[in-house]
């Protein structure tokens, strides 16, 4: 009795004397997520902050490998039908158990034909409920990436949805406003407290969380802050602990400060250019660019040693492949940087008889410093001869005329989120754009031997095959120069200095579950 | 006076739809909200039926029907990014900008006006001329500019006041405050002042000339023979007479101060129907970016409207025109 009250009082005095163990992280994000569930908008960022509530099958570790989170463990029955192995000690933040039935209906309800987050979960077909922690999956067909989609499809607690109506997904299209909008019962470390759009989100700690914390955060104060100025300036004042984005100019003046520590590294996403592989450019001439040759001399043209010192102030890293390195299907081998050669491009250019060749260069505002690089791009391709009128505008203005093919030459930023495999790229990117293949294949080529192995490694549940079947697409697009690869951008987040460990993900999501304060 | 009243409202209505119509013009040229709605994984198909859902395939004037009709209902639709009702949302995010109009109107008629007192009665001094001088700098200097530089000093360097944000605020029904807490009124600070020092020059500058006109007048000068005190000379005969105008003007700036809003909003991330237009025009959310113009125009053209009417009611020979 004496000496349980003596810990107690000995707790008590520990937690006075140490108020920073147990704290508030206050995040200033970039913006704010649209709505508190995740089926509303297949957004990366917004699916990235739900996470910390709602949790997946699986899920990504520190090192972006998958791993176990609802699901203990799996097995291909049959090529088509995959079994789960739920955890039987998980609770919703309302207290009710997880079972397989919840994770049926959240299947169900992400691929509704009005979910917008369909296009996650392509290759689902049903799911048989086994018992209650083991569930089928039947896939369309050989699908070796349900575990990648599987990451993203998050687990709803089916009486919950039925009690409160949210069975079908919210929809903005049809009008239809939901509960699961505005509230949330999910099984993540973080239950939310609060929620003003664009002004503050609060998320504290959920104590029943089946996983063991290693994270000692009690609370997450989520606040937009749009205006990079802003978002600095909070910063620095100690207004806030984190951002997920450090804008990259302000990087020198946050490291010069005591208070803030900048984690640095490169984002999943490549910065490409593509080109146009119609017979006629838009003003209806000629396209040159059908030839090689061109396309090589425009990539000789640049000079990304140049570009990554001048515009990219050294943060970003030179690309020779589509990929990034952390994504699976990346082989190092394609992966040499081209050297600038404006001799050789002249000769080419020459060879080719496109020498003045005139075209229009679609540029827009997503990228890091996008306009910079479209206009040192454009100065490089001047100064051996070439022709390009740059055309910018914003994302929302130039993504029309890219998906209507309406450009010749344009640039493209991909990260292969949220499958995070070479396949996104490879299959919406590269491959010819027929059914549900190249949405992103603005240039309209086809190449069959290209389309041949992406569409084999498609199917492929040999992993180590399949890698070296995207790693052979891969070289394919090279040898043909079916985009211009110039890097990956600069990814910077910022910490107030007190904050001990923070694990810096490459897919630009922040895991809070994962820090130390 | 009947049909004055009738012209008047008329004449408003139409300019409401004048508005929504180029409001809507301006909108088709913003570009497409589906390739921001969607994800990468999205197929062609299910872009098209995003697209038809959304009524994009109809033709202009059928939309711009469509949206007059629901507006006027103050149906204004799911806002595409937060997938909210937009009446809603602008009606939850007014009281941000109304509390911070209104504290910036305050501000600058309670230093404007002595501001402006000073300036006159102290014409020719030094300190007046210097004053009536850096006025010229606080009308010419752009809000955001202000904003920048006030969070830099008093927030980054000094760290007294918040440079971002509304702090806690206290809901009271509909309405949310944050006048009732101490972190709430210290959020306020800055972006009021930011917001009201173009007011604060503005109201000085009418206020001085006001009083200079004034104090020429002949009852001034009588007063001063009859050995009426300085300070109940200026404050009391000089300065009531020269009220009128400013009271016009701050009635008018209302409306501007709510749309100028925008900028002082995204600088301090307040959480305004600014910030929430700023945010829309970013996601091409065109039904927020439409309720929000017709809405501010809609305030606009009632200050207007409702000024005529109380000048015909005072002046009767204004309801012929």
């Amino acid at each position: 009795m004496r000496f349980t009250r003596i810990m107690a009082t000995g707790v008590a005095l520990l937690a006075l004397s140490m108020p920073a163990m147990a704290g508030t992280l206050k995040w200033g994000a970039s913006r704010d997520i649209s709505s508190l569930d995740p089926y509303s908008y297949g957004d990366s960022f917004a699916l990235g902050v739900l996470n910390h509530v709602y949790e997946g099958l699986v899920r990504y570790d520190r090192n972006l490998k998958i791993e176990p989170a609802l699901a203990t463990s799996w097995e291909i029955v049959s090529p088509t039908t995959w079994r789960f192995h739920l955890r039987d000690d998980v609770k919703f933040h309302n207290g009710a158990d997880f079972t397989a039935e919840d994770v049926q209906a959240s299947l169900k309800r992400a691929s509704d034909p009005k979910s917008p987050l369909r296009g996650n979960i392509p290759a689902y077909k049903g799911s048989r409920v086994i018992d209650a922690h083991t569930i089928e999956i039947d896939v369309s067909a050989n699908y070796p990436l349900l575990l990648n989609d599987l990451t993203t499809i998050y687990i709803f607690d089916a009486v919950w949805l039925k009690d409160n109506s949210a069975e079908a997904p919210t929809d903005v299209g049809s009008g239809t406003e939901g509960y699961a909008t505005y509230h949330e019962n999910g099984t993540g470390p973080f239950k939310i407290e609060s929620r003003q759009p664009d002004a503050k989100t609060v998320f504290t700690k959920f104590d029943g969380w089946w996983d063991k914390p290693q994270h000692n955060i009690d609370r997450i104060e989520f606040t937009p802050i749009a205006s990079n100025s802003t978002r600095v300036a909070a910063l620095l004042a100690g207004d806030i602990d984190f951002t997920d984005q450090a804008p990259v100019q302000d990087i020198p003046r946050l490291q010069a400060s005591q208070q803030v520590r900048v984690l640095e590294g490169t984002d999943l996403r490549t910065v490409m250019i593509g080109f146009s592989q119609r017979d006629q450019l838009i003003d209806g001439k000629p396209n040159l660019m059908k030839d090689i040759r061109v396309r090589q001399a425009m990539q000789l043209a640049i000079d990304l040693d140049l570009i990554n010192k001048k515009v990219m102030r050294g943060k970003s890293r030179n690309a020779g492949a589509l990929v990034a390195p952390q994504i699976p299907g990346y082989d190092a081998a394609i992966d040499t940087p081209m050297k600038a050669d404006p001799e050789k491009a002249k000769e080419l250019l020459k060879a080719a008889g496109a020498e003045g060749f005139a075209f229009n260069f679609n540029c827009a505002d997503s990228l890091v410093n996008e306009e910079q690089v479209c206009q040192a791009v454009a100065s490089m391709w001047s100064r051996v001869g070439l022709k390009p009128q740059l055309d910018q505008g914003t994302r929302a203005v130039q993504t029309p005329k890219r998906s209507s093919g309406k450009v010749d030459v344009y640039t493209l930023g991909w990260a292969t989120l949220p499958m995070l495999d070479t396949y996104s790229l490879t299959s919406q990117v590269l491959h010819t754009k027929e059914g549900s293949f190249g949405i992103f294949n603005w240039g309209g080529w086809s190449d069959k031997e290209f389309d041949k192995v992406t569409e084999a490694s498609a199917v492929e549940l040999d992993q180590t095959k399949r890698l070296a079947m995207e790693g052979q697409s891969l070289k394919i697009a090279k040898e043909h120069v079916l985009m211009i690869p110039l890097h990956q951008q600069p990814l910077a987040w910022a910490t107030n200095s007190k904050i001990k460990d923070f694990p810096l993900f490459s897919d630009n999501l922040p895991r809070l579950w994962l820090v130390k304060m | 006076m009947l049909a004055f009243l009738v012209k008047r409202v008329g004449n408003a209505i139409l300019v409401m739809l004048t508005v929504a119509f180029f409001a809507f013009l301006i909108f088709r040229f913003l570009g497409d909200p589906v390739e921001l709605m969607v994800n990468e994984s999205a197929t062609q198909v299910e872009r098209d039926e995003l697209r038809a859902r959304l009524g994009l395939n109809d033709g202009f004037f059928a939309q711009y029907v469509r949206f007059v009709g629901n507006a006027a209902h103050g149906e204004f639709g799911l806002s595409w990014r937060n997938q909210q009702s937009v009446t809603t949302l602008i009606a939850e995010r007014f009281p941000a900008t109304f509390e911070l109009v209104i504290i910036a109107t305050l501000l600058s008629l309670l230093v404007g006006i002595p501001l402006g007192v000073f300036t006159a009665i102290g014409r020719g001094r030094w300190w007046a001329e210097s004053l009536q001088f850096s006025s010229i700098v606080g009308v010419s200097l752009p809000s955001f500019f202000v904003g920048i530089i006030l969070i830099l000093v008093f927030s980054v360097s000094l760290g007294w006041l918040p440079g971002y944000g509304r702090g806690e605020v206290v809901q009271l029904g509909l309405w949310s405050t944050g006048l009732l807490t101490a972190s709430g009124r210290a959020a306020l600070v800055l972006p009021a002042l930011s917001l009201s020092l173009f007011q604060i020059t503005l109201v000085m500058r009418l206020v001085r000339a006001e009083m200079l006109e004034i104090l020429r007048a002949d009852f001034i000068k009588f007063a001063r023979a009859r050995g009426v005190k300085h300070r109940a000379l200026w404050f009391r005969h000089a300065l009531k007479n020269c009220l009128m105008p400013v009271v016009t003007l701050t009635a008018m700036q209302v409306g501007n101060l709510i749309a100028f809003a925008l900028v002082t909003e995204t600088v301090f991330q307040w959480p305004g129907m600014g910030m929430l237009f700023m945010q829309a025009v970013t996601f091409v959310d065109i039904p927020v970016m439409a309720a929000y113009l017709c809405i501010v125009s809609f305030i606009f053209v009632t200050l207007n409207t409702l000024v005529d009417i109380a000048y015909a009611v005072i002046d009767t020979r204004l309801r012929a025109a």
